[in-house]
């Protein structure tokens, strides 16, 4: 009886479908809190300091108390702020971020949806983040928020249109819009489309680096420019929502980067058989974990945080070995080389944070304009006669018909 | 199914409260953003003459009404900049300088 | 005629939020609220070309009427200071002549439609030429770029005139 009734909920398509956001919501919201510490101990490592240490051992603990600060803090609204659209602000932002998460392939057959527009759905929604931003800073009836609302607003609607160019020429390769096909021909390749299409990887991940407001181009929200900038007065759990909405466009970005450019789910080498011993590196990087949690716990004074710590190093190593059947090595897979890659684009993302001086306004809009817009165009333009050319025709056809014109 | 009337009385109420909206109110910003309802309740009909056809002409004629919605709204939020810079109003009623 | 099957009570839905959140655009005193509700207005109308299976459309109201045109709503509201605006009389002052002549044009289309109900049925679907498109987004392409190739470069001459003219109306003049 209990199998017909899993039978009857996994058959239903609004259950499965629930099932799946409840878990891609779930660990998303998990993941978020540890980026923001991972932000601040890689941005610590390189700057010569430690980062949070005193929150749980290496500070790891610190993820949970930032959350709880912020819930616990008072609710201020300004006075003569428009009390609707300031509530509504960082709903909106939150709620734009979170619902692209709905189209992204995260491995092979786990898809909330595979709309067949799945590229434009993206692109349609994530500009969708844009209200939040100005909503925001017009409702706090203040000129800070309301200059770095702006400026945000046209550095995003600028850069959206950089970003759109770069996705073009993807598109231009794999005939179709929906991101799952979009994986599946750069299987069949056997080549990722950043090899084929450098510029339009270029030129995506710049505009994806200023549709997240992050550095080098965060001067609508830099503390030292306009104090904070649109969300200058929110504080307490809307500031939270404000933080969590850049994190999850932070990571969104990356995914959909990860998608089209850099091969989704598939492993490096996918259709060659003789890197089939690339299977095994979850396991590698479990035991490596293990290894390194161990080294690192022999210091520890704490003997609860010291037995926990062995306890955690054992649990990996168990998991390792779990994942040595075959099974569930092929299993894993897909996921494993989606999230290695993810966390590549979000450490780098931290990296340009602690990298690169901030951009000033009008250099930002100038290189969104007129460098980042042409190079796309030009990309696109550039991928639409290669492909003509090197698909349909051979060369001395096609040699033949522009002598004949 | 969905008959298609019921799409085009859709369409005519988004058109009336389009209407209304241009003759009635004096904030040209609203004028202009009633002519963006009007521009969609022609959108909807021609999106459903288009599944009634199951011809995409319609939705391509769509995807140009739409464009010239995003011109029309450029140049138009243009002149608006530009009068309030000079005339410091926006209702339609005191933009009447012709005649003296 | 109640909605029996879910398409159709999903038309209702959407339906009633246009006509409610557009009727709230004409009449709110806040510009930035009228903004609010004309982009449910779009949300809408979006959910209404979703419903007739054109995907395409659906997107590119978003992206280009939401993600465009009402952010350019937005800042020109932002940059105009509408204070004053808000305190003074909204409606004009023939408001009663101009709402008896949308009623005498809204009675005049409902009753044409009301008419021709029964004319207005789904007719058989056409046969494609070979290739036949196979996704609505294909279908839009070929209708673009084959056979409506002309009204497209019409269209991107008149964007790049209505940008240029918008930036030069709007900029200062430096004396």
């Amino acid at each position: 009886m209990i199998n017909t009734a899993t039978q009857f909920l996994l058959s239903h398509p609004l259950i499965f479908a629930t099932i799946k956001i409840l878990i891609v919501f779930n660990v998303m919201s998990a993941v978020l809190m540890y980026i923001v510490y991972m932000e601040r101990k890689v941005l610590a490592f390189m700057q010569a300091r430690l980062g949070p240490m005193r929150v749980g051992p290496w500070g790891v603990l610190q993820a949970l108390a930032d959350p709880i600060k912020l819930m616990l803090k008072e609710d201020i609204v300004p006075s003569g702020a428009d009390r609707t659209l300031f509530l509504l602000a960082p709903v909106i932002s939150v709620a734009a971020a979170f619902t692209v998460f709905s189209a992204i392939p995260f491995t092979s057959s786990f898809i909330i949806s595979d709309i067949n527009i799945g590229i434009l759905f993206i692109l349609a929604v994530s500009s969708l983040g844009i209200y939040g931003i100005i909503l925001g800073g017009w409702a706090s009836n203040s000129h800070y928020p309301l200059l770095g609302a702006l400026r945000s607003a046209a550095q995003l609607v600028s850069y959206e249109v950089a970003g759109g160019m770069a996705i073009v020429g993807v598109l231009l390769i794999s005939n179709s819009l929906s991101l799952r096909d979009i994986v599946v021909k750069q299987q069949q390749m056997g080549v990722w489309n950043v090899f084929i299409q450098p510029v339009g990887f270029f030129v995506y991940l710049v505009a994806a680096i200023a549709e997240t407001n992050r550095s080098p181009f965060d001067l609508p929200e830099a503390e030292s420019e306009l104090t904070a900038g649109f969300h200058t007065e929110y504080s307490g759990f809307r500031f939270s929502l404000f933080f969590m909405a850049e994190y999850t466009a932070m990571i969104l970005v990356s995914c959909i980067a990860v998608t089209l450019f850099w091969g989704g789910w598939l492993r490096p080498f996918s259709s060659y058989h003789r890197f089939d011993f690339l299977d095994y590196t979850p396991i590698a990087v479990l035991l490596a974990a293990a290894v390194a949690i161990v080294l690192g716990a022999r210091k520890n004074q704490v003997p609860m945080e010291k037995l926990v710590l062995f306890g955690i190093a054992a649990a990996f190593v168990l998991l390792a070995f779990g994942l040595a059947v075959p099974v569930v090595t092929a299993a894993i897979q897909g996921i494993f080389w989606f999230s290695a890659k993810v966390f590549v684009f979000l450490y780098a993302f931290i990296w340009y944070r602690g990298t690169f001086p901030r951009y000033r306004y009008d250099q930002l809009m100038n290189l969104g304009w007129r460098v980042m817009i042409p190079l796309g165009l030009a990309n696109v333009i550039a991928t639409a006669v290669l492909s003509y050319v090197l698909t349909s025709h051979t060369a001395s056809a096609a040699a033949s018909m522009i002598m004949t014109r | 199914m969905i008959p298609i009337s019921w799409y085009l009385y859709l369409g005519t109420g988004l058109f009336t409260i389009g209407v209304i909206g241009v003759l009635t109110r004096r904030n040209v910003i609203i004028i202009l953003m009633s002519i963006e309802l009007i521009l969609n309740a022609v959108n909807i009909n021609l999106v459903a003459f288009s599944q009634m056809f199951h011809n995409v002409d319609g939705q391509v004629f769509a995807i140009f009404v739409i464009t010239d919605a995003a011109a029309e709204a450029a140049v138009g939020l243009g002149l608006i900049i530009a009068l309030f810079r000079n005339k410091e109003t926006v209702n339609a009623d005191e933009i009447d300088l012709l005649k003296w | 005629m109640s909605g029996i099957s879910l398409p159709q009570i999903t038309f209702l839905a959407l339906s009633a939020m246009a006509l409610v959140s557009g009727v709230l655009v004409i009449t709110r005193r806040n510009a930035i609220h009228s903004v609010i509700c004309l982009i449910v207005t779009l949300f809408s109308v979006a959910g209404i070309f979703l419903l007739t299976h054109a995907e395409f459309l659906f997107a590119v109201q978003i992206i280009l009427y939401v993600g465009g045109i009402m952010v350019l709503f937005l800042f020109v509201i932002m940059l105009v200071n509408l204070d004053v605006a808000a305190k003074q009389a909204q409606f004009s002052s023939h408001w009663l002549v101009a709402a008896l002549t949308a009623g005498a044009l809204t009675a005049e289309l409902v009753y044409g439609i009301y008419l021709g109900r029964a004319e207005f049925k789904a007719s058989q679907p056409v046969i494609f030429p070979a290739p036949a498109p196979v996704t609505n987004t294909q279908a839009i392409a070929v209708g673009l770029f084959q056979t409506y190739t002309l009204p497209v470069e019409i269209a991107s001459l008149l964007l790049l005139v209505a940008m240029v003219g918008a930036v030069v109306m709007a900029k200062r003049k430096f004396e």
